[in-house]
C-alpha cells in the first residue's frame, strides 16, 4: 500500500481541510483557545508588558539529528521570546506544505511540536494550514509567532558596559556542524547532535533566583560571532573572549578541521550568551549549571572600553584577533 | 553517502599547545639574530599565521611575506569567465571546489549565475560529479578543476573513474597550477626581498620535499616545509632561524608525520598518465608563467572542456583594476595595508583583486583576522 501524502485539496479550505486540521493538529495542539475555532484568538494578559515576535523555518534536511524542523518552530520562537526575559505563553502557526509530502512525516514533527510546548507550557490558540504545488516550497515550511509576558524588565543588547562578565550557556556550533554534515551528505562515524532546545526553564530559573541579567540572546544564524559582534556595536564596547574557555564540542573541532569553517560563527538553536555584571558571573552558572542542557555554560570573557565595537578573540599562547562577524555563504575552504 | 573518519584530536590539539607554541616563540627570540624575511607560500600557511596571530608572539625580526599559493586567488578572470560561459549553456551542470564559485570574473560570478536560475554545484569532494553525470544523463557536466599538487590526483582519479564506467557526458575543465614554477619566478625576480620559504605541507605530502632541491641549490634559499597548525609553523620558523645561524641551505621537512622526500608516487603517476604540463598559465597578479599549470593529456580531448567547447569560450586577458597591487604583495613587495583599495573597495563580498577572494588569500586574512592593532599589522 502506498503511503499517504499531503494533497492540494487539503489546503484548499473546504473538507478535507477541515479534516487535516481536526485530525492532526488538534488532536496535538489541543487546548481551549484553538478548539473554539473563531477567526482570531481572544487572550486575556496579566502584565502590561508584552514581548512579540516572529519567526519562519525553512531548515533543510527536515529532520536532523535531535530535532526536525517542527521542534525548531517552537523552540525558536519560545527562546526568542524568553529572551526579552518574558514567559512565553500564546503561539500562532502556520504550516507552507509541498503537495505530496508525508502525511506521517508531518505527524511525526507535529507530535515533536507538541512535546516541545510542554517545555514551557506555552500554547498554540490559532493556525493555518496551505498545501502549495509541488516545488513551490522545499517539503514544509513553518511560520511561528509568539506572545510572552515580560517577568525581567530591561533586558537589551544597549546594557553592556566596562567589566561586565560573559557568559555562553553550552557548546558552540552543534547545530550547524549537525545540519552541514547531513545536507553535505557526510556520513559521520560520530554522534554529532543539534542544539535544538526550549531555553524558558533556564531563563525563569535566573530572574527566580535574582541573578542580574544585562543582555540575552540566543546565538542563532550567525553564531556566537554575530551576537557578539552585534553587542560590541550595539552598546560600542570591546569584548574580549578567551578562546580556551569557549566549550566546543570535539566532534565540531573536527568537522570545522576538515571543511575549514569556525564553530563560533556555526548557527545554535539551543544556546545563548548571557552579559551580566562583574561578580555576578558564578551565580549564573550555578544556575544554569543545574540544567542538563546548559550543563557546561561556561564564563568566557568579559567587557572592556580597549576599542570601539570590536570583539577580540584571545588566544591561550598570547596573541589576539578579532573576531569578525560571518560574512557570506558558508563554503568549505579546498586544500 | 560518504564517509569521513573525523581527526583524532591528539593530532588537532597537540599542535595547538598552548606551552609548545609559547616554548618556541621563546627560543626562537633567542636565537634569532637577523632580519629574516619568510614566504610562506602556500595559502593554508598565511590562513594559520593570521588566525592565530603569530607574528605578534615573534619577533621584528621575523617577517612573513604571503605567497600566492592560493588556487582561487591566482586564477585570472579570464579563466572565471570560461566557468561562466560554460554554466550559461544550456543544459548543463558546472561543478567545482569550494569558494571558486564566489569569485566574480570579468562581469559576474558563479554564484549570481546560480541566483539567476543556472545549475552551479560547489562539491566537498570530486568525486562526486560522478555521481551527478550519471543522475543527469541528458545534461553536459563541466567539472572545473582547480587546485594545486594537492587536489590534481582526485581529478586523475575522476577521469580514470569517467573512462572505466563509460560515462559520456562528463568535461573537465582543468586549471591545476604548480607550485615549484611560481615560486622560482619570484626567487628568480631580483627584486625579491625573500630570505627563506615555508614549503608547502599537502603539496609536498603528493610532491615530495625532494622538488624543492634544485631551487633551494640555485638561489641559494631556504625552504622548510611545514605543517598547517600553530606549534608546525613556529617550529619551521625556528628551523629557518637555525639554518642561518648555523650557515646551512637546505630543503628541511617540518612535516614529517606526512611528507616524505619521493612523496606519493602513484599519485604522481596517475597524474602523468592523464595531465601534462601547459607551455604557458597566466597567473592572476603574477602574469605569465612558462609550465606552471597543467592540461589533460591530447588522447583524452574528447573530455578536455577546453577543446570541446572551444568555440564559446572568451580569449581575451583580462587584468585586474590598476589599483590593485596584488602582484606586489604576492611578491612580498607589498603589505595589504599598503594598497589604497584594500578593506574600503576591496573586500571579501566585492573582492577587485586575487588576494582577497578565497580566506587563504593574503588580503582576505588581513581583513579578516589582521586588523587586529599590533604586530599583526606591519
Amino acid at each position: 500500500m502506498s503511503k499517504k501524502r499531503i494533497t492540494l485539496s487539503q489546503g484548499g479550505g473546504g473538507e478535507e481541510t477541515s479534516s487535516l486540521i481536526k485530525e492532526l493538529f488538534f488532536k496535538y495542539f489541543k487546548n481551549e483557545t484553538l478548539l473554539k475555532m473563531e477567526d482570531a484568538a481572544v487572550l486575556s494578559l496579566k502584565s502590561d508588558k508584552i514581548a512579540f515576535t516572529t519567526d519562519s523555518f525553512t531548515v533543510s534536511p527536515i529532520f536532523f539529528n535531535g530535532g526536525n524542523i517542527g521542534k525548531l518552530a517552537i523552540a525558536g520562537t519560545i527562546n526568542d521570546i524568553s529572551m526579552m526575559g518574558a514567559k512565553p505563553l500564546y503561539l500562532t502557526c502556520s504550516f507552507m506544505i509541498e503537495e505530496g509530502f508525508l502525511y506521517e512525516d508531518l505527524e511525526r514533527i507535529v507530535k515533536s511540536m507538541s512535546e516541545e510546548l510542554k517545555v514551557s507550557g506555552a500554547l498554540i490558540v490559532a493556525g493555518d494550514t496551505k498545501v502549495v504545488p509541488k516545488g513551490s516550497v522545499d517539503g514544509l515550511f513553518i511560520n511561528t509567532s509568539g506572545i510572552g509576558e515580560v517577568l525581567k524588565d530591561g533586558i537589551s543588547a544597549h546594557n553592556l558596559c566596562d567589566t561586565d562578565s560573559i557568559i555562553v550557556s553550552n557548546e558552540v556550533g552543534n547545530h550547524g556542524a549537525c545540519i552541514l554534515a547531513k545536507r553535505e551528505d557526510i556520513e559521520l562515524d560520530i554522534k554529532l547532535k543539534s542544539d535544538c532546545a526550549t531555553l524558558w526553564p533556564m531563563i525563569e530559573a535566573l530572574i527566580e533566583q535574582g541573578v542580574e541579567i544585562k543582555s540575552l540572546r540566543d546565538a542563532t544564524r550567525g553564531g556566537l560571532s554575530a551576537v557578539l559582534n552585534e553587542w560590541a556595536e550595539t552598546s560600542n564596547v570591546t569584548i574580549e573572549v578567551d578562546e580556551d574557555k569557549i566549550p566546543v564540542a570535539d566532534e565540531v573541532k573536527g568537522i570545522c578541521e576538515m571543511l575549514g569553517f569556525e564553530p563560533y560563527e556555526f548557527a545554535n538553536e539551543g544556546t545563548m550568551i548571557l552579559c551580566v555584571p562583574k561578580g555576578e558571573e558564578a551565580k549564573a552558572l550555578e544556575v544554569l549549571q543545574r540544567f542538563e542542557k546548559t550543563k557546561k555554560a561556561s564564563f568566557i570573557g568579559k567587557v572592556t572600553n580597549r576599542y570601539e565595537n570590536r570583539v577580540i578573540l584571545n588566544t591561550p599562547w598570547g596573541s589576539s584577533r578579532y573576531l569578525e562577524l560571518p560574512k557570506g555563504e558558508l563554503l568549505p575552504r579546498i586544500c | 553517502m560518504r564517509e569521513m573518519q573525523t581527526m583524532p584530536l591528539d593530532l588537532i590539539e597537540s599542535f595547538r599547545n598552548p606551552k609548545h607554541i609559547k616554548a618556541l616563540a621563546q627560543e626562537i627570540k633567542k636565537e634569532c639574530k637577523s632580519k629574516i624575511n619568510i614566504m610562506e607560500v602556500c595559502g593554508g600557511h598565511t590562513h594559520t599565521i593570521m588566525k592565530y596571530g603569530l607574528p605578534q608572539i615573534l619577533p621584528d625580526l621575523i617577517e612573513f611575506i604571503h605567497g600566492p599559493g592560493c588556487p582561487v586567488c591566482v586564477m585570472p578572470k579570464e579563466r572565471i569567465d570560461h566557468a561562466i560561459a560554460l554554466a550559461s549553456m544550456d543544459d548543463t551542470i558546472l561543478a567545482t571546489l569550494g569558494d571558486m564559485i564566489r569569485v566574480p570574473g570579468s562581469k559576474t560570478s558563479l554564484q549570481k549565475l546560480r541566483a539567476e536560475g543556472r545549475d552551479v554545484r560547489s562539491l566537498y569532494s570530486p568525486l562526486d560529479v560522478i555521481k551527478i553525470a550519471k543522475e543527469n544523463p541528458d545534461k553536459k557536466v563541466i567539472f572545473f578543476a582547480i587546485g594545486f599538487e594537492t587536489t590534481t590526483p582526485m581529478s586523475a582519479v575522476l577521469l580514470e573513474q569517467t573512462i572505466k564506467l563509460g560515462i559520456k557526458n562528463l568535461y573537465f575543465h582543468i586549471n591545476h597550477v604548480l607550485v615549484p614554477e611560481p615560486v622560482e619566478a619570484i626567487v628568480s625576480g631580483g627584486d625579491s626581498k625573500i630570505d627563506a620559504f615555508l614549503g608547502p605541507s599537502h603539496v609536498s605530502v603528493i610532491t615530495g620535499y625532494g622538488i624543492f632541491e634544485p631551487i633551494v641549490k640555485k638561489y641559494k634559499t631556504p625552504i622548510v616545509v611545514a605543517g598547517f597548525e600553530p606549534v608546525d609553523v613556529m617550529e619551521a620558523v625556528l628551523m629557518t632561524v637555525r639554518q642561518f645561524n648555523e650557515n646551512r641551505v637546505e630543503v628541511e621537512n617540518q612535516y614529517k608525520r606526512a611528507v616524505s622526500k619521493e612523496g606519493n608516487i602513484k599519485a604522481q603517476n596517475l597524474i602523468n598518465r592523464y595531465m601534462c604540463k601547459r607551455d604557458h598559465f597566466r597567473w592572476r597578479g603574477l602574469g605569465d608563467i612558462a609550465n606552471s599549470a597543467l592540461k589533460l593529456r591530447s588522447e583524452y580531448a574528447e573530455f578536455d572542456a577546453e577543446i570541446v567547447f572551444d568555440e564559446i569560450l572568451p580569449k581575451e586577458q583580462i587584468d585586474d583594476h590598476k589599483l590593485c597591487i596584488c602582484g606586489d604583495i604576492l611578491k612580498g613587495n607589498a603589505k595589504p595595508f599598503d594598497c589604497k583599495v584594500f578593506g574600503k573597495a576591496c573586500t571579501p563580498n566585492s573582492p577587485m583583486g586575487s588576494c582577497m577572494v578565497s580566506s587563504e588569500g593574503a588580503c582576505a586574512a588581513y581583513y579578516k583576522y589582521g586588523k587586529f592593532i599590533g604586530k599583526g599589522m606591519r
